[in-house]
């Protein structure tokens, strides 16, 4: 039986105001970030914007604040991010593929599905300690960049694995279907139509991962990298530092001018971080953007 | 009264279709039998899906299975190029045979299979590519020799889709029309030149001109190629099919084939009972 109009409305008036009190929340749960976010950049910029120039970007750190640059920590960050990417994309996405394409559904693989979503949350410094263990003494790596590489590739990891994962779950069965259906292999099924429609979705997590990998201090604290280093490095085997730890480093200090140097170094850390977005964003929306011929 | 107007519709259709061959489509050319099953039993894990299925497809033939929802239409058709070998649990016994082997034999690579036996979906299913991309993958990954854009253009005139999208090849796919993905699906099965095209439903997301098109398509191709289709438009089945097979599900499910002659005699004279209470309505 149909219910009666009157209360028909007032179910509607409900109905109604419930949508629109959600949306409202929505909304301010959106401000509350964007502003925060907001002030953050406008408090850091307002303080460190003076000091960043070519001076600041091409100095090796000083005593004296004036002189101090951030030369060491861009180049230990761009090394850094370089090899940690290097090693966590082509692992990560290849783990990604063979787990959603390839493995057989059984005890193993879901052993190893639940032990990937639980490495996700293991927090950093656990990730130090083991890169402390098996990089720099085991494998007698020393503090090198390539410690510092391959312990945060460990880390991000599990970030790259389970959105990539997500990424290829989400193109629809009907695809590889039709792929096999006109002779195709596996591999020519995976390599030229799962994977491609995945990769926007699979970037996105990449960028998610080195944005994490780029910002983290405290497992490379951990397995050694310095605090004050009056040098790039020339190599992967070199001793390093990275923009995180020399912005606490500064911070950390009395002097006012000091911080300004941390703030001007966040700057700088933003700018990377935002350029390696960037890249990722452009590449995203290349292949999303229609069809390749 | 629907019965009546059932079998009316039916008989006019017959004689619409006998009169189209009258002109001479497929008439002249041999049938034996291209493919067949032989004893076909199909498990999902303990769910037994098929029974038994002894059914024989005709060269330059087309061939309906017709049978309620979950009788198991869409299971047979798909072991005929080996798709349900990419389901988890799927298991069969008995022989499909394809030119004198059996597909399931040892040392059969599914691939090979698939190239020669092509397969049209219920859905359209195009690649998010462009409309020469789609057409052109098979060709491509098979290695094909020769120009890659004549056969393109020789497999979507073939789909009578050929006038629409030639000026617009570099287009996504995604952007035509549902009747035209179905056709550009069907262009992209026969760029791979197979021997059998297996149709699972290919109308059911059309409306009755595209439906016709797409009729008359697989007349003209029948006559090089052998069709299977799966349908639930009766109409349709008397329209298109030289053959039909009908499928019923057993006291466990199981789908088993309970008729299978020439489309005429089996909607006008059915031996089963099932059979005649399917098609006039009275059943499924
Ligand atoms: N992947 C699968 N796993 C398990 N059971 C399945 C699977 N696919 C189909 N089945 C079962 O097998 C039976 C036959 O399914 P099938 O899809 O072949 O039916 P159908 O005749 O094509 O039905 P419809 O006309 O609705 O498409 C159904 O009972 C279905 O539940
Ligand atoms: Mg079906």
């Amino acid at each position: 039986m149909r219910a009666p109009e009157a209360s028909f409305r007032r179910r509607l008036f409900a109905r109604k105001v419930t949508a629109m009190g959600f949306a409202v929340l929505c909304l301010l749960g959106t401000s509350v970030g964007i502003v925060a976010l907001a002030l953050l950049l406008i408090d850091v910029t307002q303080e460190g914007i003076g000091r960043v120039g070519w001076d600041f970007i091409n100095s090796f750190p000083s005593r004296r604040p004036e002189d101090a640059g951030i030369k060491a920590a861009l180049w230990g960050t761009i090394w850094m991010i370089s090899i940690t990417a290097a090693f966590a994309i082509p692992i990560g996405v290849g783990a990604a593929i063979y787990l959603e394409e390839y493995a057989p559904r059984n005890w193993m693989t879901r052993v190893i599905q639940t032990n990937i979503s639980n490495l996700a949350g293991v927090p950093s410094i656990v990730y130090g300690m083991l890169g402390l263990t098996l990089f720099v003494r085991a494998m007698e790596l020393d503090r090198s960049v390539l410690a510092g590489s391959l312990t945060l590739a460990l880390l991000v990891l599990p970030i790259v694995i389970v959105a990539s994962q997500e990424a290829l779950r989400a193109v629809p069965n009907s695809i590889r279907e039709a792929a096999y259906a006109v002779g195709a292999s596996r591999w020519q099924v995976v390599s030229r139509q799962v994977v491609p429609v995945a990769l926007p979705g699979i970037l996105t997590g990449i960028i998610l991962a080195l944005s994490r990998a780029i910002g983290e201090t405290a497992p490379l604290i951990m397995i050694g990298a310095l605090l004050f280093v009056p040098f790039t490095p020339s190599g992967p085997l070199d001793r390093f530092t990275v923009l995180p730890i020399q912005i606490f480093n500064w911070s950390s200090r009395p002097q006012p001018e000091f911080q300004e140097n941390a703030a001007a170094g966040i700057i700088v850390l933003m700018v990377v971080l935002l350029s390696m977005n960037a890249v990722a964003i452009f590449l995203r929306n290349r292949f999303q953007s229609g069809p390749q011929v | 009264m629907v019965q009546e107007g059932l079998q009316r519709a039916l008989s006019q259709s017959f004689m619409a279709q006998t009169s189209g061959q009258a002109g001479g489509t497929t008439d002249d050319l041999p049938r034996g039998p291209v493919a067949e099953t032989r004893d076909l039993n199909v498990w999902y894990d303990d769910f037994q899906a098929l029974r038994d299925i002894s059914l024989q497809v005709p060269g330059h033939r087309i061939t309906a299975i017709i049978g309620p929802s979950g009788c198991g239409k869409s299971t047979l058709i798909r072991c005929f190029n080996r798709m349900n070998d990419l389901i988890a649990g799927f298991r069969s016994t008995g022989d499909v045979i394809f030119q004198g082997q059996d597909i399931y034999g040892k040392g059969i690579d599914p691939v090979e299979v698939r190239r020669r036996i092509g397969m049209v979906f219920q859905k359209p299913n195009p690649f998010p590519k462009s409309i020469y991309e789609n057409v052109a993958f098979g060709p491509r990954i098979n290695g094909y020799v020769g120009h890659l854009h004549e056969i393109v253009e020789r497999a979507l005139r073939q789909a009578a889709l050929w006038d629409e999208v030639k000026d617009n090849l570099r287009k996504s796919a995604l952007t035509l029309s549902g009747g035209q993905q179905q056709r550009l699906c069907i262009a992209r099965a026969l760029a791979i030149e197979p021997e059998v095209i297996l149709m699972d439903e290919p109308c059911s997301a059309l409306d009755p001109a595209a439906t016709l098109k797409i009729e008359d398509l697989m007349r003209e191709l029948a006559r090089e190629y052998a069709i299977v289709i799966v349908t639930h438009n009766m109409q349709q089945a008397a329209r298109v099919a030289d053959s039909t097979a009908v499928m019923m599900m057993a006291e466990d499910r199981a789908g088993e084939l309970i008729e299978y002659g020439p489309t005429k005699e089996v909607f006008t004279n059915p031996k089963e009972q099932r059979t005649e209470d399917y098609i006039t309505g009275r059943f499924g």
